[in-house]
């Protein structure tokens, strides 16, 4: 058997993507209303442009990014513009929100509007139109895609790396994408690659996805110096640093970007959206999205617009079953317990899990027994045994300054690992909250 | 459909099945092979002495112990069949619940009960006994033909010296090192345990067995085991190639408490370093004293002695074989504080 490129360390949680990863993408009915969070990216909140009793057609911008490091938002179903008002936002707080009555009579088409031909566009310009289009990473972070698209002169890209790992457990969005839209793949990667100047790509798959592997492989443009790579199946290969690690051979260093070493990665379904504003015009206003688990009872890929309420993804997926236990925004290694239905699907929402009772059994938390297994998983190379210990005692700058807590992805693998369930990546994700008010009160 | 969501947690929301009352409780089962060889060259005696050695560990534990429940998490057991597997057969049963209760209150409890203890609380437990009872706990009872008879004074009272009838016998290692006509047991008889000695230390096939199955369910660091075993044989070879020992090396490896010390003690997860270089290093270092202390030492067995002062050096190598961070050198970050 030919031995695949991976990283060191790491975990093998159960995969679960058997559930639905057989089952091709389908258009989510329009709900009665969206609601779409002024922050759903990482940096500046956008600022919104429209008022209560606004007419807005779908595909239009609605609040415009504030800065840089910030991104649009778009309507993403045509409607009027109900109210601006605080709404519970996934990960926990309360975020300025436009609400939209969305109109039950509208054919949600967008609007007739001048496509960019992007072999046309210079490719300086290429990046301003893909944040115009209020792109983000879709892997999970949702980072401006046009800022990474605009790296540090001193750092220049040479290689664009293309993520289809996929490694959260469950989830089938990436690999859907693959499948259905193998030619929106490329041309994002063409676009990327123009607008970094730049012409060699490789596309990172999981070796559990042989069929993505092939279409990706059959569907390679001749023109274009790309390579679909197969990746042994390990969480979390998709992990940036990870990703570049398998396919490199090389380090990020600590603490620096992955353009420090020439490396940018972008996800395959960022791809296939950058695709659609050069060829239908369409701004990021919906993707495919995986409703899985145990706990729903019609589980799915769906192209959800975002913006739809939890509520309504559960209702069309068929509802709850009886030993639905936790709902989650994201993968199980990596995303965001949610605890109200009202909460919308956002941009970096790649999946809808819903883990029955058997799937997170409560586990006790017993003392820890220094069996090392965390150090034999992290994949940065920590020592989560002692970080653990210092965060439990609320050694906050020791865990910092001498335990390295910063360069912690808190991928959860020394968490899942752990025999005696000390919720390990829990505690450093909370340190760094602690750490955070302690600097603001220094 | 309600909105009552049965749980709210942060990521990640699964885990393995692995657990800490599992690996506990194998370790446990692994044993049962040595426990019923002992019982098969031993006697009555062999039962008798490994359940008051584990009565006076459980029993400590269920009075003393912190952590409600802390008796189903398997450790106490493990160190009762550990403690009673160092000792003599025909050991006093008083003694042997004495050694078991020393051993987990001073190795274990006091220093804040499971996870938290420096040394490994069978062999704090058995270095007391040492100590404290220098001869019942050298021993050897000659072995007799009826299986059922009692090997020596297993029910002598509190205090009272414990009466020998039958004679006594060597172990291969004291026979090697004091008898003025040393004799070298065969390999094969320390391999299959047909010899005197310790109750769980004779069958050096069972313990490997047992480590063997453990390694491969990952409850055990293999890293430990090897690290002793290659070292006892380049140390121990190099000294009698040098004639300064009298012992082979291969002796040296199947002889006394090397295999069980080596497998089920010095591989306490608790008390051995967290990094696979520490382990290496840490498996040397006992492999090298127990050879030193064999040689020249007073006593004919080292590995006690050898394994508590390792576990001594363990934050010392911990801190010493910190991990390399993802994307340095490995050298210290300056933190600029």
């Amino acid at each position: 058997m030919q031995s695949l490129l991976s990283f060191k360390h790491g975990v093998h949680p159960p995969e679960h993507k058997d559930i639905t990863a057989g089952i091709a993408s389908r258009r989510f009915p329009f709900p009665d209303e969206i609601i779409l969070p002024l922050s759903q990216h990482i940096g500046t909140p956008a600022e919104s442009l429209v008022q209560a009793g606004d007419r807005v057609e779908r595909g239009d911008v609605i609040a415009q990014a504030a800065g840089f490091i910030s991104s649009s938002v778009h309507a993403t179903a045509s409607g009027v513009v109900k109210s601006i008002e605080l709404w519970p936002h996934p990960n926990g707080t309360m975020v300025p929100s436009i609400r939209i009555d969305v109109d039950p009579n509208s054919t949600q088409m967008q609007r007739p509007r001048i496509v960019p031909r992007w072999e046309e566009v210079e490719d300086e310009d290429l990046s301003g139109e893909i944040g115009k289009a209020g792109i983000v990473g879709l892997g999970g972070a949702a980072f401006p895609s046009h800022v990474k698209l605009t790296p540090p002169k001193d750092q220049p890209i040479d290689l664009l790396l293309v993520n289809g790992c996929e490694c959260e457990p469950y989830l089938t969005s990436d690999h859907r994408t693959m499948l259905e839209h193998p030619e929106k793949v490329y041309l994002g990667i063409r676009i990327a690659l123009k607008a970094l100047g730049i012409s060699r790509a490789v596309i990172g798959v999981e070796a559990n996805k042989p069929d993505a592997i092939e279409v990706m492989r059959n569907t390679a443009p001749h023109d274009l110096d790309v390579t679909v790579q197969a990746l042994q199946v390990k969480y979390p290969q998709g992990a940036e640093k990870m990703l570049i690690k398998a396919v490199m051979g090389r380090e990020v260093p600590s603490g620096a970007l992955p353009s420090s070493i020439g490396a940018l990665v972008q996800n395959v379904a960022t791809s296939a959206n950058v695709a659609a504003v050069f060829t239908t015009g369409q701004p990021l206003i919906e993707r495919i999205i995986t409703v899985t688990g145990r706990g729903i009872r019609k589980p799915g890929n769906w192209v959800i617009p975002f913006g739809t309420r939890l509520r309504d993804v559960i209702n069309q997926c068929g509802g709850l079953t009886d030993d639905a236990a936790e709902i989650v925004f994201g993968g199980p290694m990596m995303g965001l317990g949610q605890a109200n239905l009202d909460v919308p699907i956002l941009k970096a929402t790649g999946g809808v899990l819903v883990l029955s009772r058997d799937e997170c059994k409560r586990q006790d938390i017993l003392p820890c027994i220094r069996c090392g297994k965390c150090l034999e998983v992290c994949p940065v190379f920590l020592n989560p045994q002692l970080m653990g210990a210092l965060a439990k005692a609320e050694r906050f700058e020791e865990l910092a300054a001498d335990a390295n807590l910063g360069d912690c992805m808190l991928c959860g693998c020394c968490s899942y690992v752990c025999p005696s369930n000390i919720p390990l990546s829990q505690l450093f994700a909370a340190s760094r909250v602690q750490l955070g008010r302690l600097a603001k009160l220094a | 459909m309600t909105d009552s969501i049965v749980k709210l947690t942060a990521s990640p929301h699964v885990r393995s099945a692995e657990s800490t009352v599992r690996i506990m409780w194998s370790v446990v089962m692994s044993l049962v092979p040595v426990v019923a060889a002992s019982v098969y060259f031993f006697g009555p005696s062999a039962i008798l002495v490994l359940l008051a050695s584990a009565a006076g560990c459980l029993v400590t534990e269920r009075l003393f112990g912190s952590r409600p429940g802390s008796l189903a998490d398997g450790s106490a057991m493990i160190t009762g069949l550990l403690l009673g597997l160092t000792l003599p057969p025909g050991f006093p049963l008083w003694m042997a619940f004495l050694g078991g209760a020393f051993g987990m209150a001073f190795g274990k409890l006091v220093f804040g009960g499971l996870g938290q203890n420096v040394f490994n609380p069978a062999l704090v437990g058995r270095a007391f006994l040492q100590a404290a009872f220098p001869v019942a706990i050298t021993t050897w009872p000659a072995k007799t033909d009826n299986w059922w008879v009692l090997q020596g004074d297993n029910f002598a009272l509190p205090f009272m010296s414990p009466v020998v009838d039958a004679a006594t016998s060597a172990t291969p290692l004291g026979n090697l090192k004091f008898e003025d006509d040393p004799v070298v047991t065969p390999l094969l008889d320390l391999f299959f345990g047909t010899t005197g000695g310790s109750l769980g230390e004779t069958s050096a096939l069972l313990l490997l067995l047992g480590g063997l199955y453990l390694a491969l369910r990952g409850h055990l660091n293999w890293h430990i085991p090897i690290s002793i075993f290659v070292s006892i044989f380049v140390v121990s070879g190099l000294f009698y190639v040098l004639g300064v020992s009298q012992f082979p090396p291969l002796f040296m490896l199947f002889a006394g408490g090397v295999m069980l010390g080596a497998i089920y003690m010095a591989t306490d997860m608790v008390t051995s370093p967290v990094t696979n270089l520490g382990c290496w290093l840490f498996g040397f270092g006992i492999g090298f004293l127990v050879t030193v202390i064999r040689i020249w030492g007073g006593l004919p067995e080292g590995m006690m002695y050898a394994i508590l002062l390792m576990n001594a050096l363990v934050p010392f190598i911990n801190r010493a074989t910190q991990p390399r961070l993802f994307g340095t050198s490995g050298k210290k970050k300056e933190t600029g504080s």
